[in-house]
């Protein structure tokens, strides 16, 4: 595919950032007339032109609906439809297309799969295991589902470095777990969580695991079938897709097994008043008009990202994570919240008598967009026992200097709260 | 230009309320007390009166937020203590006013005193609610609404 970015196939052993932030016009933009340091990634990561370009170029030339007309212009959306499910299904090395939902995003595939999967298989008296580091979307819709069905929402405890005490996440794999929900990379802290392992813990006893992988794709390699994840979700804008939509990998028995979500056109055979036959896989799960431009947006990022060698991208936000943790730490009254042997890009962080929505206001006036809150992880907060933490993210697209500049501006919050 | 906004937000008398916010304690024979959040940061205070007929005899409060929500209820309990029901209710306007950055803030900013301070708040849209939440939980005290104030 041409793309419109400067960027090319790259093989070099570092990355050329220059380069790359062109790609990213609002990288070089200013906000409160200062260069934008962009730190908040593990909100919503920035978009590079090939994207933007591949939405704008959808809908000027080759837009319509998708599986339905036999004319030039249905046949050509859904042509772009499909090799959109065709690119994410190589990016997550699934087995096939039919693997491959086109949801709103990681939220709603999470919704899918307990509202389907769950209201089958999830009885009264019945457990659903989650991790204590979870967003609350991977919390809340198994909380509906446990509250429906009279079932028992589990949490496996985290230690205080932030890391699933795994242990206890295998002694709570019990007879009665009908699945369990784990992130990938923890939003608030970073943390990497062991899920190949995980897995295998839950698989041992025939329980199988949905996987909230909405902060890991962008800082990793995802392989679903090395993971033998049954269940791989993620949404498209943290991976430098546009918003709106997301993927829901599920494992093909799994998915044949489960009723639809939603009824409507597109996910239908045939429909009688009497009767409604449901589509094949992937439709099943597909009612009503999809995300085109969106699904042609998210392919678009993949291709992108694909320019990069996975190892070098790694490497570079390790040392970026690496170097932001050691300057915040050597400031006196800063605390960073979650310190896991394996973490991607993340630094939550607070500081003594200053609350982090002051840190983050401070912050924005010297054009520094940090994450300030509970992060969806009220649960996180409060085994801290904190109520928010100011939290910096990073993509691949950011640099030391933006560090620097991070480590300068909390500096500045020091000095406005007079604790110099 | 952004410096100059700071130090407009962040004044020294909000930054002193901060660290030593007025009033700031539970109150055990309080006629009415209601609690104040704000999910999108976790501010959470609650806001404790004390009425003899119509006029706030005592206010007090407690909880954790920003410098400017938790500055905001610290000077607020200075400004209303003594004051009547109908008065506690102009401050409310005129404060609402000000940091909104409404010009007919009812009162010049020598009437207005400390609370002045908040006039910045403005420029940051972000942290109006924060200024603000203190001041809607304690007009739900005095309406005796109980349930909990949220600024979202």
């Amino acid at each position: 595919m041409k793309t419109t970015g400067i960027m090319t196939k790259q093989t070099v052993f570092s990355l050329p950032l220059n380069q790359i932030r062109k790609d990213f016009p609002i990288l070089s933009t200013n906000v409160h007339g200062k260069p934008l340091v962009y730190l908040d990634n593990a909100a919503s990561a920035q978009k590079p032109l090939p994207v933007i370009d591949a939405i704008r170029r959808y809908y000027l030339t080759e837009h319509s609906n998708v599986h339905r007309g036999v004319h030039y212009l249905s046949e050509r959306a859904t042509g772009k439809y499909e090799a959109a499910r065709s690119t994410v299904k190589k990016f997550l090395n699934a087995d096939s297309e039919r693997e491959i939902i086109f949801v709103r995003g990681a939220t709603e595939a999470i919704n899918l799969v307990a509202a389907t999967f769950g209201r089958v298989n999830v009885q009264a008296g019945d457990e659903v295991l989650i991790t204590e580091l979870e967003h609350h979307s991977n919390i809340v819709p198994w909380q509906m589902l446990c509250e429906e069905k009279n079932a028992l929402l589990r949490v496996a405890p985290i230690n205080d470095r932030g890391e699933v005490i795994l242990e206890e996440f295998d002694r709570l794999l019990s007879k009665k777990t009908k699945i369990a929900a784990i992130s990938h990379v923890s939003n608030a802290l970073g943390t990497v969580n062991p899920v190949k392992h995980m897995i295998e813990m839950a698989h041992r006893k025939g329980i199988p695991v949905l996987v909230d992988g909405a902060q890991a794709v962008p800082h990793m390699r995802i392989d679903v079938r090395d993971l033998d994840a049954d269940f791989y979700v993620f949404s498209s804008h943290k991976v430098f897709g546009p918003t709106g939509i997301g993927i829901l990998y599920g494992k093909a028995g799994f998915l044949e097994s489960m009723p639809p979500y939603q009824g409507g056109g597109d996910m239908i055979k045939s429909v009688t008043f009497e009767k409604t036959i449901f589509n094949d896989l992937p439709y099943k799960f597909e009612a009503g008009t999809p995300d085109i431009a969106g699904a042609v947006g998210l392919a678009a990022a993949i291709d992108y990202i694909n320019l990069f060698d996975w190892h070098v991208v790694e490497q570079h936000e390790q040392e970026l994570l690496r170097h932001a943790q050691e300057k915040l730490a050597a400031i006196s009254g800063l605390h960073i919240i979650g310190e896991a042997a394996e973490k991607a890009g993340v630094v939550s962080f607070i500081m003594d008598g200053i609350h982090p929505h002051d840190i983050g206001t401070i912050l924005d006036q010297d054009g520094i967009a940090i994450r300030t809150g509970h992060h969806c992880a009220q649960p996180v907060m409060k085994r801290y026992g904190i109520p928010a933490t100011a939290r910096a993210s990073f993509a691949f697209y950011n640099t030391r200097e933006e560090i620097e500049a991070l480590v300068k501006g909390v500096l500045n919050v020091k000095e406005i709260f007079g604790h110099v | 230009m952004s410096d100059l906004n700071l130090k407009a937000l962040y004044q020294e008398i909000i930054l002193d309320h901060n660290r030593n916010p007025r009033n700031f304690k539970k109150m055990d024979d309080a006629s009415c007390s209601v609690d104040g959040y704000n999910p999108l940061c976790g501010d959470h205070y609650t806001i404790f009166l004390k009425l003899d007929h119509d006029i706030i005899r005592e206010i007090s409060f407690q909880g954790s937020g920003c410098a400017i929500s938790k500055a905001s209820a610290s000077v607020m309990s200075t400004v209303l203590k003594g004051k009547t029901r109908a008065e506690a209710e102009e401050w409310f306007e005129k404060f609402h006013h000000l940091v909104r950055g409404e010009s007919n803030s009812g009162g010049s900013m020598d009437e207005l005193g400390k609370l002045a301070a908040f006039a910045g708040v403005s420029e940051f849209p972000a942290r109006v609610k924060c200024a603000i939440l203190p001041w809607h939980t304690m007009k739900n005290a005095l309406e005796e609404k109980k349930e909990t104030v949220s600024t979202e």
